[in-house]
Order: C-alpha cells, then structure tokens, then sequence
C-alpha cells in the first residue's frame, strides 16, 4: 500500500478518537448516574 | 438490614444499545472495507482510501452543526423553552467538534500526499478552520456561569448565527478558486463516477458515522440533564442553608 503511515494515521486518530469518546461519554454517564436520583432520569 | 447492593439507572437505554451496536457493525466494515477490500483510485491510488473516513466525519460535524441551530431554533421559539432543546443542542455541537477536528486532520494528511502540503489557505480549509473555531467559541460561551436558562438563551443565539457557515464552507469550492475537489457523490448532475464497492463503503460510512452521532448525542444530552440537576440540587440546598441561617 503506497503512503501507508499516512493512511494508518488517519484510521488510527479516527477511531481512536471515536473509541476514546465513547469510553469518557459511557464512564462520565455511569458516575454521574450514582450522583443523580432517577427521579431526574426521564429516560429510565 | 438489607445487604442489596445499591443499583443505579444510567444513560443508555435499549434503543441507545441498538445504535451503538449498529455503529459497531457500520464502523467496522469501514475499517475492514477501505483499508482492505476497496480497490486503489485510478487517479491517487491508495490515497482514496483516506476518503472513507474523511467525507463521513466532515458529513457529521455539518449534520452536527445543524442539529445545534434547529434545536436551538426549537428553544428559542418554544413557549415553554425547554432546556431539553438545549442540550440536545450543546451536545451535538461537542459531537460536531470532536468530528470536525477529525476532518481537518484527515483532510490534512490527505492533503500532504495528494497537494505536497498539509495546509494551504485555500477558501474550503480556511472556511472549515473558520467554523471550527466559531464552535469551540460556542461551547466556550456555554460554560460560562449562570443558569441552564442563562446559558440556553446566550448559546441559541450564537448558534443560530454560526449555522450560516454551513453553506459558505460547502458552496465554498463552487463560488472561488479552490485546490480542494468539488462534491463527487453529491454532484449536481447526479452523475457519480465511482466504483460501486467504494460507493457501498462511503455511503455505509456515512450510515454508520450517523448512528454513531446519534448513540453519542443521546448520551451526551443525558449527561448535561444529570449536570443540570445536581446544579440546580446544589443551589437548593445553599439556598435553604441561607435561609436557615436568616432564621438563627
């Protein structure tokens, strides 16, 4: 594959990004969810 | 006593699980797809390869960006200005930037291999850097102090103002000279020139990012709702400490 490192750089911050985004939004969810009573989850 | 552990409800629900699952399966055609099965570009070889992440994630941040102004529209407009609408709007905009920073680093490894140099000033890159930074001054403006209904009304209007960048970074490459191509799939002539597993690619590509920016902005707003109410159960109970305080 020509220009390998540069095409394996855009993959690897994309979902890199994408996956670490992810990880931070569902672990921010989980500690704030033990903070907040259901009762200010209308989604539950 | 009871020895039961304490359970909570979180942010994810059985519809959230579905879009994430789908992203799942979307992203990872993507990756297997244009790093592996698409055939190279007769013209940059397998540089195109870049395209499959580029064109989905710069497709995100605009649907991200409109997302922001409708659903701050919908604040502005609503009788009851609902902070649900603004939430909705904040979080897309922090979905739309993540995604925009992406497109501008895909665009400008893309660029180094196909233009000779990772930037230029050229009326597409200029205007996208443009926008970009309007967003980041937007969530800037949204964390400054005040109430939810403080920061709903100061960001709607930024928002509203700032979705008018959207046509000028897309038209950009139409109405000046610009190094950067003009839309391929969204031609106006509808006359597209691709390979159709690299058109399945793309167009999965786009799916997939668009569920991946609904999973994300589902949880995100979430999030500001649970932010909003330990805020407003923090100044309650300050509020009554005051009071009881007057009282003594």
């Amino acid at each position: 594959m020509n220009h390998a490192g540069f095409i394996i750089a855009v993959y690897g911050i994309t979902f890199g990004v994408i996956v670490g985004l992810a990880i931070y939004t569902i672990r921010q969810g989980r500690n704030l969810s033990r903070t907040v009573a259901d009762k200010d989850k209308p989604w539950t | 006593m009871s020895t039961e552990a304490q359970t909570f409800k979180g942010v994810g629900t059985p519809a959230t699980r579905m879009y994430g699952l789908m992203a799942i399966v979307a992203l990872g055609w993507v990756l297997l797809g244009g790093l592996i099965f698409t055939p190279e570009d007769a013209v940059q070889g397998d540089a195109v390869r870049i395209m499959y992440v580029h064109v989905p994630t710069a497709w995100i941040a605009y649907l991200a960006f409109i997302v922001t102004g409708v659903a701050s529209a919908c604040w502005m407009i609503g009788r009851k200005h609902s902070l649900g609408f603004d939430r909705v709007a904040g979080a897309s905009a922090e979905v739309g930037v993540v995604f925009m920073a992406m497109t501008l680093l895909s665009g400008s490894l893309w660029g180094r291999i196909t233009w000779g140099t990772f930037w230029v000033w050229d009326p597409r890159l200029t205007t996208t850097a443009f926008m970009f930074v309007t967003y980041i001054g937007y969530l800037a403006v949204r964390g400054l102090g005040g109430t939810a209904q403080q920061r709903a009304r100061r960001s709607s209007v930024i928002a509203l103002l700032a979705v008018l960048e959207i046509p000028l970074v897309h038209f950009s490459v139409v109405m000046w000279r610009s190094l950067h191509q003009r839309a391929t799939v969204l031609s106006p002539d509808g006359d597209i020139k691709m390979d159709g597993l690299m058109l399945f690619t793309l167009l999965f590509g786009v799916f997939g990012f668009s569920v991946l920016f609904a999973w994300l902005v589902s949880h995100r707003q979430r999030i500001m709702a649970m932010q909003d109410a330990r805020q407003t159960s923090a100044l309650d109970v300050a509020v009554a400490e005051r009071l009881k305080e007057a009282q003594a």
